[in-house]
């Protein structure tokens, strides 16, 4: 949090000793600058719904591309590969515009904004979940796996019970790190209209004619999201560490 | 004598490979219910491969192995006989280290269906009694001393209610003042009756429960006898060789 206010500080500082700067558009004590600062905010609902939903589909999609990734059969470790190698290879400003113009016209039906949004999010991050989950699911001993045969689990409990709870704990920092990656991503949605955070704030921009003193606030909008999902993801890790007590 | 006709394990002629390297060549070997067998041979000559192909850990290349008159070929079936029939202890212990010592013990269990939650429970505190560390049941493997943390592991299998047990040298990787808390608890196992596999150097152990010796060498069963005569008078230069190596002299 301290990172945040020197930024802010530093910026009005700056925004105080320039004559470029027309603080107006956004000052809170004016009825106009109020209103334009709730324009501005109103963004935060689409920008976390987008982000959370997609980067729970990210997640579920990228745990059950990543376990055939594991297996001994080789064409199944084949569909692991072409996924993620074709997946990530796409810009995802591509994938947006892809799912939104391309997708209804393939699939013959329509899409709202917002889960064409969801979608071209969530399957672009789910290549980068898979080999997480990959990572995190190798680096847990093949004596687990041993132990689970000992006592009669089969492949999905070993999983649900064994393995998977292991491996989260430890790819948890990667796991929000997507979620930050996410959150920023979603930023490119605006440009199919979704009613998000940057939309917003090109919409303003487009009336109000301010761009520097809107787009800061965007920025300081963006930092403030991050840092409480970081703070809040590095909570969950102390305590997933804690009820754990490993060595 | 006549359980011992009863023979639970069957392993004939078995082989297996790793790439070209043969680690088992032509192992035969049989296990009677309630017969305590005890495996021993140089590092490398295949004594965990053998075990580990009995309950599957390792599938065999060539030979059959039945237990308890099912035969495994990687078959529904047969997975079913190995669960319902063999446990193992492993040197490394191999505990569910995100799980509590009494999470451990249930989990098999209750997964399986073969019990409730709670008779689950009263199954592992009763383990627990046997492998003496019933108060350690809400701690987490992180927090128990070595020799714990493998009776734990005795327990764990323990509760699957297996006919037979394997040990993969189970006091390898403890401090000498461990051994013996887990060979007490092995000792114990032993005297219920319960069929054994053991591989392990603690000869001590072996001249005391062993109905039978297996020296190994090479991938290949080199002497099988009875343990008195066994230790007595081995029959091969290298068993006879390898025990001067290890017995104190
Ligand atoms: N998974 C494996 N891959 C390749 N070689 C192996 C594997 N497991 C065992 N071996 C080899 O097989 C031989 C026998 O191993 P093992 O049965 O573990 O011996 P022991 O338990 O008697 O020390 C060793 O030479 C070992 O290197
Ligand atoms: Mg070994």
């Amino acid at each position: 949090m301290n990172k945040l206010i020197l930024v802010v500080v530093a910026v009005l500082l700056l925004g105080g000793c320039s004559d470029d700067w027309g603080w107006y558009v956004v000052d809170p004590t004016t009825k106009q600058g109020i209103t334009n600062l709730k324009f501005l905010a109103s963004g935060l609902y689409y920008t976390v719904l987008l982000s959370v939903t997609a980067i729970v589909i990210s997640v579920i999609t990228g745990l059950l591309v990543a376990l055939p990734g594991l297996s001994s059969n080789r064409y199944l470790r084949g569909f692991n590969r072409v996924y993620v190698e074709v997946v990530r290879a796409v810009p995802i400003l591509v994938m947006i515009l892809w799912v939104y113009y391309g997708l209804p016209q393939l699939l013959g039906l329509s899409m709202t904004v917002f889960w064409a949004g969801v979608i071209a999010l969530a399957l672009s991050d789910s290549a980068f979940e898979a080999e997480i989950f990959r990572a995190g699911i190798q680096s847990i001993d093949k004596g687990q796996y041993e132990a689970s045969h000992t006592i009669a689990l089969n492949y999905v409990d070993t999983m649900r019970f064994i393995i998977l709870p292991q491996a989260i704990r430890r790819i948890l920092p990667a796991l929000g790190n997507q979620l930050v990656y996410m959150l920023k991503m979603s930023s490119l949605v605006s440009v199919i209209g979704m009613q998000e955070l940057t939309r917003k704030a090109n919409e303003l921009v487009v009336t109000e004619y301010r761009p520097l003193e809107i787009y800061t606030v965007l920025l300081l909008e963006y930092l403030v999201l991050i840092l409480i999902v970081s703070a809040g993801v590095r909570k969950l890790e102390r305590k997933l560490k804690t009820n754990q007590r490993e060595s | 004598m006549q359980a011992a006709e009863q023979k639970v394990i069957k392993v004939k002629q078995i082989s297996k490979f790793f790439g070209d390297f043969q680690a088992l060549n032509n192992v035969s070997i049989e296990v009677g219910l309630g017969e305590r067998v005890v495996v021993c041979g140089p590092s490398g000559s295949g004594k965990s491969t053998l075990i580990r192909c009995i309950n599957q850990l390792e599938v065999h290349d060539g030979g059959v192995i039945e237990i308890d008159g099912t035969t495994l070929d990687g078959s529904r079936n047969s997975l079913r006989a190995i669960h319902a029939n063999v446990g193992m202890v492993f040197q490394q212990f191999n505990l569910f280290p995100h799980l509590s010592v009494l999470d451990n013990l249930t989990l098999g269990p209750v997964r399986s269906g073969k019990v409730t939650q709670s008779e689950a429970r009263d199954l592992a505190m009763n383990y627990l009694e046997r492998v003496r560390i019933p108060e350690q049941a809400e701690k987490f493997p992180a927090q128990l001393s070595g020799g714990q943390q493998q009776r734990v592991a005795i327990a764990r299998s323990l509760c699957m209610e297996p006919k037979i047990m394997l040990f993969d040298e189970p006091t390898s990787a403890l401090d000498p003042e461990m051994i013996n808390e887990v060979l007490d608890v092995m000792v114990e196992l032993a005297e219920s009756g319960m069929t054994m596999v053991c591989v392990t150097h603690e000869m001590g152990f072996a001249r005391r429960v062993a109905d039978t010796m297996v020296f190994m060498d090479y991938g290949q069963i080199v002497e099988k006898s009875d343990t008195d005569k066994f230790f007595r008078n081995p029959e091969s230069d290298r068993c006879q060789e390898f025990l001067q190596q290890i017995l104190p002299h």
